[in-house]
């Protein structure tokens, strides 16, 4: 109950450009009054808390209940095949705890035991195989940071400004540290020979669920990095996430980390599936359209200032922060503008970027508490400089849906209050 | 074991693997195809040099060398499972079905969501119509007017459709369907029978409308380039504003703590309510005079909601729940069957008219209701289909 005591965005807003108009001069105040939080004895200081179990599975605290997902209810027909979106706005460092991160079904996030899971190999290989679970945790394992982005991340800006909020438009991605055996192994396990020449080999994959979100993958991707993954963070998939088992395809569009990942089958073409003809597809603007289109290009977002994270604490030291990505590789230099684009700035990067994983960016800066026009540029290891919505649309037009890596804008305004914009 | 593991390379060599293979695409298209680049009418799958598939080519065979984990799948189980179809044909059974048995099909297993002529209802996908609209503003994106295969329909059809009773449906149903879907996007004539036989032989509008991906040609040259830091633009000005559109949802956290302190005075003004909802439950069956003719009309709108709910002898609960008595019954009140909150959370019973209400606008009537039915229109139907009901204890 407690959590309905919290103040609503829009008086946390009021309040915080009162402090804003308060506060001109930067420095530290002076405090006229003693703070009772330091001359009086809370009663936290004085009593017990918690004792151990009293939350076997800890869930963060009450204060924080609004660092949640959330849906945009009119963008799907139901909620069984939707998305929702990770409250990137309100995150720092780079790993996506798996309770918040954006989920995306086809058919509803299955419950399917351990005991119950089964995952065949079959198609052009020597020996069609089925696994067990418990076959699964007796391959050699690996560990490897990754994002995974919806090729819808961003889909609705296309044709103008339209969703308030990082979350909302940046918000279709998360960042895991995955434990599970490369496919390349279990491949290897049921024999390629059968399979002839693999350079122009594919594999089909798909789920356990009702939409079984099948997907051709070319074998060199097959062979090169993808995972078969059932632990993420440490702990076992969440249900929405796939559990027990799922696909992990580093740097390429999110439908392809197929979830509940029952078969993958070796095949001499890509089987051309709803999720890869009808959806995931790109229409430019004569009406043709691309297809596997899989690789994520480099992309970033200032995921604080912005609009659900407004300034609160008016002129002064300002922390500027966002996350970087690229499916091609590493994340090498990320830069700020705070005038829409006119001048740039080169951001400090929390560690060096790793390869298609998030990369947090810091620019550590004054603000002198008027209007900024807020964008983050990435690029890559491959020189890949991250394009404006003006550079893409006019390769592509306005219909393309998937794949919209455009610098975004935010206007902060002087009282701290964050916009999604876009700027000539 | 470890043998296995170096012929198929590292990571590191993978990912150069890549690249090259995205600059390929590129040259495949411009090579192959000079005079119309950008239309690939192909299948034409990625061709590699080296890389990977180059080292595990030349292995001496990957099933060297391995755990000994897992077991061999038998023929049954791959035939229940490896059940995609392809462009070529490859994986189709043996039936078919025509335009008109597809049609009664489609009104009761599709019509609910996609509408009676594949036009879709609400948010769910529409099948048929959109032809020439690709390049428009808004695109309509449909069988008839994006598809570029049919296999990938009956692929689909087959294996996850009907929504929420996946894998229902007969391999002639499923032709049926295809069938009649090719024929509500004008592709077929209404006498149209569709086989195994004579399936390639349809030709889908937009089969060469697509490209393989051509960003490594048409967009990273371009973007590859070292970034502007000073003076990058004369003026800066702001074109377009999300507060015009004012279509994010708001604080929700907020805003379910307003819903909550809402909800609860309601109930406290309106603790009443149950016992008159009661009241008039038990006022209903009492008209007893059943209309068979009723009855019977509201046996065909039933066919609506029997992909999702059962009801009479030996019903069970699937994807609804169990409707034997439901006119009178409490809401939320069949045994194991796992509501949303939304109706968990309402009192009262199913009368005639809070059924109405509900089954014009499920979820107008109860918010977050996980019954994925768009509504019935018709005060008729509505009347029929709980005479029918009614007809079930």
């Amino acid at each position: 109950m407690s959590d309905m005591l919290k103040p609503s965005r829009r008086a946390f807003l009021r309040g915080s450009a009162a402090a804003a108009a308060g506060l001109t001069a930067a420095g530290a105040a002076r405090a006229n009054e003693p703070d009772p939080l330091i001359t009086e004895v809370q009663d936290w200081a004085m009593s017990f808390g918690d004792g151990v179990d009293a939350t076997p599975y800890g869930l963060p605290i009450q204060y924080e209940s609004d660092v949640v997902r959330r849906n945009v209810e009119w963008l799907t027909a139901d909620t069984t095949s939707s998305i929702n979106f990770t409250p990137i706005h309100a995150l720092d460092g780079t790993i996506t705890p798996q309770g918040c991160a954006f989920e995306r079904h086809h058919s509803g996030a299955i419950e399917l035991r351990k005991e119950d899971y089964r995952l065949m190999i079959n198609g052009l290989v020597d020996t069609p195989l089925v696994f067990t679970y418990a076959d699964l945790e007796r391959f050699p394992r690996e560990n490897h940071v990754y994002f995974c982005e919806c090729a819808a991340n961003t889909g609705m800006e296309w044709a103008g400004a339209q969703l308030n909020g990082a979350q909302f438009t940046h918000g279709m991605i998360h960042n895991m540290e995955y434990t599970g055996v490369s496919l390349r192994t279990l491949l290897g396990e049921a024999g390629l020979k059968a399979a002839g020449d693999l350079s122009d080999k594919w594999v089909y994959v798909e789920g356990a669920d009702a939409s079984s979100n099948g997907r051709s993958i070319p074998m060199d991707k097959a062979l090169d990095d993808v995972l078969v993954a059932f632990k993420a963070n440490g702990e076992a998939l969440r249900k929405e996430h796939g559990y027990p088992v799922r696909l992990v395809v580093p740097g390429w569009e999110g439908n392809l980390w197929v979830k509940w990942i029952r078969r993958i089958e070796v095949t001499a073409n890509a089987v051309e599936s709803r999720e890869e003809t009808s959806k995931y597809t790109d229409t430019l603007e004569d009406g043709t359209s691309r297809k596997w289109t899989w690789v994520m290009d480099a992309k970033s977002v200032v995921t604080s200032p912005s609009p659900q994270s407004p300034i609160t604490h008016g002129a002064g030291p300002l922390v500027i922060t966002g996350l970087a990505w690229s499916g091609h590789g590493a994340i090498t230099r990320v830069d700020v503008s705070k005038d829409g684009g006119k001048t740039w700035e080169t951001a400090r990067l929390a560690k060096p970027g790793e390869k298609m994983a998030l990369t947090r960016f810091y620019l550590d800066t004054e603000w002198n508490g008027e209007d900024m026009l807020l964008q983050s540029r990435a690029m890559d290891e491959t020189g890949y400089v991250q394009p404006t919505k003006a550079q893409l649309r006019e390769v592509r037009g306005e219909n393309s849906i998937y794949h919209n890596n455009c610098i975004q804008t935010w206007h902060v305004k002087p009282n701290g209050e964050a916009e999604n914009v876009e700027v000539s | 074991m470890s043998k296995s593991l170096n012929l198929f390379g590292g990571t590191a060599l993978g990912t150069i693997a890549v690249l090259t293979m995205a600059v390929n695409f590129a040259d495949r298209n411009i090579a192959g195809f000079p005079d119309n680049p950008a239309v690939m009418t192909a299948i034409a799958p990625p061709v590699l040099s080296g890389g990977l598939v180059g080292a595990a080519n030349a292995s001496t065979g990957a099933g060297e060398g391995t755990f000994g984990l897992g077991r061999p799948a038998l023929p049954e189980e791959i035939a229940a499972w490896d059940v995609d179809v392809s462009p070529d044909g490859t994986g189709l059974p043996v039936g078919s079905g025509s335009v008109e048995d597809g049609e009664m099909v489609f009104s009761e297993n599709c019509a609910v969501c996609h509408g009676e002529f594949a036009e879709g209802v609400g948010n769910w996908p529409e099948l048929a119509g959109g032809d020439g609209t690709l390049a428009n503003d808004d695109p309509v994106k449909t069988v008839g007017s994006y598809w570029p295969y049919l296999s990938t329909a009956w692929d689909y059809i087959h294996r996850s459709m009907p929504y929420g009773s996946a894998q229902t449906l007969s391999d002639d149903d499923v032709y049926a369907i295809v069938a009649y879907i090719l024929y509500s996007n004008f592709l077929v004539e209404d006498d149209f029978v569709l086989s195994n036989e004579n399936f390639l032989e349809v030709e889908m509008p937009n089969a060469n409308g697509f490209i393989v991906d051509d960003r490594a040609e048409s967009e990273y040259p371009m973007w590859r380039t070292e970034p502007c830091m000073e003076n990058c633009k004369d003026s800066v000005e702001i074109t377009m504003r999300a507060s015009v559109l004012n279509v994010t949802p708001e604080d929700e956290a907020a805003e379910t703590a307003e819903e909550v302190i809402e909800a609860a005075a309601v109930a406290s003004e309106t603790e009443a309510e149950p016992e008159v909802a009661a009241a008039v439950a038990e006022a209903e069956p009492a008209a007893d005079a059943v209309d068979p003719a009723l009855v019977a009309a509201g046996e065909k709108v039933f066919g609506k909601c029997k992909a999702c709910h059962q009801v009479g002898d030996g019903a069970k609960n699937r994807v609804g729940p169990i409707l034997n008595g439901i006119v009178g019954a409490d809401i939320a009140s069949v045994d194991g069957f796992k509501y949303s909150k939304t109706l968990e959370g309402m009192d009262g019973a199913w009368t005639a008219d809070s059924l109405a209400a509900f089954l014009e606008d499920p979820r107008g009537f109860a918010k977050g209701t996980k019954m994925s039915f768009a509504g019935l229109k018709s005060a008729e139907d509505i009347a029929a289909v709980t005479a029918y009901l009614a007809s079930f204890e």
